[in-house]
């Protein structure tokens, strides 16, 4: 049964690389805007073709 | 073939206004002013015109004429508003309001293609910002506003922003104290389950183990997360203040102390778990009830109104005008102010013919003429041509401003009114210290060690956790309802001083008026020698309401008039040519009054030479919801306070009593009287719009700014209200006072809570297991109730 402290240590240990990872991600300003990400996502990176086509016509 | 005149109803390509005029095309489309095709030839010349593919019509109109960014050209204003420099690149960050759609922030992260000198550019949507950064050696922060500008997208750059980035909101790093408490909780609730279960007598190694890892993981929580708590309480303690802080804090201390010493002393297992959890919720609580809105500002002042800087005339220098920051305007400088621009300070005309909007000063809305040497106050919008004048009173002691000097802005603000919570944790606390020290010396003379455990078993059993939560959750269930009818409180406070509100007092212009032209229709037969006859005589008088007929035919000639003759408060009689003309009130015209006449217009009826000729009927620009006001008067005392000329008075005694409409008050006059209501005991709550009101607004108990557009300048105030939102007000006075009844159950629950604990903790036999179910239980049920209960009281006043 003395496995058992390894299996909590090791437990902890992940868990403390989430805690800090999440304070990572606040520090770094992840959390700071959460919509336009949703939105930005959907663009297009290029115009589509048809539209810089149009003048040459 | 014949194409008959074919009106075809054709809408901006830009923006979705309707075209009046036909001949603005450009690539077979069409816009509805040159603004528009300015800015789709841009975007279409830097192929960038995908910007119309993601949303029809994304943009705004471009007609009103372009603001001059002349001032960003000054360094030292230009320093103020960037975020970072360096002699390479700067970076800046601008309010822009127009933000509005996916192609506003597909466009604005392109701005590299409209100038390849800004390298970066990222848009925080629900703010309204973007965040750009650009080479300063090849354009300057004048260009980058001006590219922006003329894509349509101004940025709204206000001196309160500048100061405001000075002193950004200091953090308490909830979040993080969420984030840590919650990792604590999680592993401690692990830890205590074997516990729970029950630890067989050979695993005793185990149990050791971890209890002291439970004990580890309190440390953070009590003396990270729960500091807030304790210095708070602290506080309290030191200004002789009862409040819920108090016995949080008392329980969070308690639980730890007994924990660290039924650990230490290997006599049990501690209530880590209680602990931790406690300071989780609460925390959570804290959170919840911290709503923010990104695009609303509450605290604006004149400043966010005003320009950022004015130009200065100096005569003997080589640059005659220079951009100098409102901050440094001294007196007996002399100022040039455009059209549209907005007078900074109490001056003196010196030249050109000022025609000045006084509407956000004073609620009146026809501009007043001014004539060289008359003094104009701040707070003024020139409309016409440039003007010059000097400057008599610096721009912090105009007729205006001074109003921020009163007390009402420099008092604080948290102690309006005594919340619920405030008042009932009061008796609460003494209660509860009552029943600890009262076990505790029960117990004493007999059991020291059990009367010490009661002690603290009381403590932690009725930690008030439940009550501490009821309020934070209803109240932000609350907002968010209110939130989704566009009424926008500052803090879950407002709800509660909603409910407690019994006098409502209204600005007129902008409140319940709306700017704008009145619809004026003329209801008979008239010729247009008629027409011209009747606004001749009209063009005469200074009446509102001749005014706005001659403004809705203005197109009219006018003729000479041989005689004129004015009966005030009846009507005019005029003499052209020969004919008589007659304007005025119904019973003037017709010698009898008919008084079922609509009350959403005023008639001006008309004769000619003797003949009824027929009525104009003029609508009042009163806002939508108008009614909703009068069916309050039956349990508030409604009042109009305006800064406008009492012509109005009789169109809306259909809407307040006669006694309750008080006119030509400035604003100084607005906050005394709200301050006299008060006296009398009252709680007021003002509802206006403009900088006029702005005193009477921060005097008030609940001050409501009215606006149609929540991106609009809107003075300093406890919560936003949009326009459209105007008819739900009895709606959400009744609300405010449901959310008050949940509390006041949702106390009842947590309340019973406490005394089923608290008959086991007073006994000394209190297990961390039934501490551990009854904390969270409670917590639980309190927060479905509330949330529960306060989304069936908004469905029941139809706001959901």
């Amino acid at each position: 049964m003395s496995i058992i402290y390894l299996l909590i240590g090791c437990s902890m240990l992940l868990a403390l690389v989430f805690l800090g990872a999440f304070f990572w991600a606040q520090r770094s300003g992840q959390n700071d805007d959460l919509y336009t990400p949703s939105v930005r996502i959907l663009l297009e990176d290029e115009p589509k073709p048809e539209m810089e086509k149009e003048p040459e016509k | 073939m014949k194409q008959a005149n074919m009106q075809i109803q054709t809408t901006c390509y830009h923006c979705g206004n309707d075209c009046e005029n036909d001949q603005i095309r450009l690539d077979e489309k069409r816009f509805c002013c040159q603004g528009c095709r300015e800015v789709y030839s841009i975007l279409s010349k830097g192929g960038l015109c995908n910007y119309y593919s993601y949303n029809a019509h994304p943009g705004t109109t471009q007609e009103k004429p372009g603001k001059r960014f002349d001032y960003l050209k000054e360094p030292a204003i230009a320093r103020d508003l960037v975020d970072y420099s360096d002699d390479k690149f700067t970076i800046v960050t601008f309010y822009i309001p127009n933000i509005h759609c996916s192609s506003c922030i597909w466009l604005l992260e392109q701005l590299n293609r409209v100038n390849p000198a800004i390298y970066y550019s990222r848009v925080d949507f629900l703010r309204k910002q973007v965040n750009i950064r650009f080479d300063n050696q090849q354009i300057s922060l004048y260009k980058v506003v001006e590219a922006l500008d003329r894509i349509g997208y101004e940025p709204l750059i206000s001196l309160q922003d500048v100061i405001k980035k000075q002193s950004l909101d200091k953090k308490d790093n909830l979040v993080k104290k969420i984030a840590v408490a919650g990792f604590c909780f999680g592993n401690v609730m692990l830890l205590s389950f074997p516990e729970y279960l029950g630890i067989s007598q050979y695993e005793q190694s185990f149990r050791q183990f971890f209890g002291w890892l439970n004990l580890a993981f309190c440390l953070p929580v009590v003396f990270y997360c729960a500091t807030g708590y304790f210095s708070s309480a602290w506080t309290n303690i030191k200004n002789k203040v009862l409040n819920i802080d108090l016995p949080l804090a008392l329980g969070i201390a308690v639980l730890f102390v007994r924990t660290a010493a039924e650990i230490i002393t290997r006599t049990g297992s501690g209530f880590a778990d209680t602990c931790c959890g406690l300071v989780f919720f609460l925390l959570v609580g804290k959170f919840v009830q911290r709503k923010t809105y990104y695009h609303l500002s509450f605290e604006r002042d004149y400043r966010s109104f005003f320009p950022v800087a004015v130009q200065v005339i100096e005569e003997e220098k080589k640059e005659k005008e220079r951009s100098v920051p409102l901050a440094d305007i001294r007196v007996g400088q002399r100022i040039l102010i455009r059209n549209n621009e907005i007078i900074p300070a109490d001056a003196i005309l010196l030249k050109g013919e000022g025609k000045i909007d006084f509407s956000f000063v004073t609620g009146e809305s026809v501009p007043v003429s001014k004539v060289l040497g008359e003094v104009v106050y701040a707070g003024g919008r020139q409309t016409g041509e440039a003007i010059e004048l000097e400057i008599v009173k610096p721009v912090s002691q105009s007729y205006l401003t001074q109003l921020w000097n009163n007390e009402a802005f420099t008092r604080t603000q948290d102690n309006r009114m005594q919340t619920f919570s405030e008042k009932v944790s009061k008796y609460f606390t003494i209660v509860l210290l009552v029943i600890a020290f009262g076990s505790l010396f029960f117990w004493l003379p007999t059991d020291v060690h059990r009367g010490i455990s009661a002690f603290t078993a009381v403590l932690i059993i009725a930690c008030p956790c439940a009550l501490a939560l009821s309020t934070p959750f209803t109240m932000s269930a609350a907002l968010s309802i209110f939130d989704r009818n566009f009424f926008y409180l500052k803090n879950t406070a407002v709800v509660e001083q909603l409910a407690h509100i019994d006098t409502i007092v209204l600005d007129k212009t902008g409140t319940i008026t709306i700017t704008g032209g009145n619809a004026v229709t003329f209801h008979g037969e008239v010729s247009d020698y008629e027409k011209q006859l009747i606004y001749s005589t009209c063009s005469n008088s200074a009446h509102p309401l001749s005014r706005l007929i001659c403004q809705s035919w203005s197109d009219q000639c006018k003729l000479n008039v041989n005689s004129y003759f004015e009966i005030p408060g009846r009507g005019i009689t005029a003499d052209i040519d020969g004919e008589i003309v007659d304007a005025g009130s119904e019973r003037f015209i017709r010698g009898k009054y008919f008084p079922n006449s609509n009350p959403e217009s005023t008639e001006v009826h008309i004769r000619i030479n003797g003949n009824y000729i027929g009525y104009f009927g003029i609508r009042h620009n009163y806002r939508d919801g108008i009614e909703c006001i009068k069916a309050l008067t039956s349990s508030y005392d409604v009042m109009l306070l305006s800064g406008d000329h009492g012509h109005e008075r009789e169109a809306l005694s259909s809407i307040f009593e006669p006694g309750y409409m008080f006119f030509e008050k400035s604003p100084q006059e607005k906050l005394d009287f709200i301050k006299m209501l008060q006296a009398s005991g009252r709680k007021v709550m003002m509802i206006g719009d403009g900088l006029n009101d702005a005193g009477a607004l921060k005097q008030s108990d609940l001050g409501i700014a009215i606006t149609d557009d929540v991106n609009n300048f809107s003075p300093g105030s406890d919560a936003i209200l949009d326009g459209r939102s105007l008819s739900r007000l009895p709606a959400f006075f009744n609300f405010s006072k449901d959310a008050l009844h949940v509390i006041y159950a949702s106390f009842a629950i947590s309340l019973s809570y406490n005394i089923v604990g608290l008959s086991y903790a007073v006994s000394g036999k209190l297990s961390p297991l039934i501490a551990a179910i009854l904390m969270p239980l409670s917590t639980v049920t309190i927060i479905s109730f509330t949330s529960i209960a306060t989304h069936l009281a908004a469905k029941k006043r139809a706001l959901l």
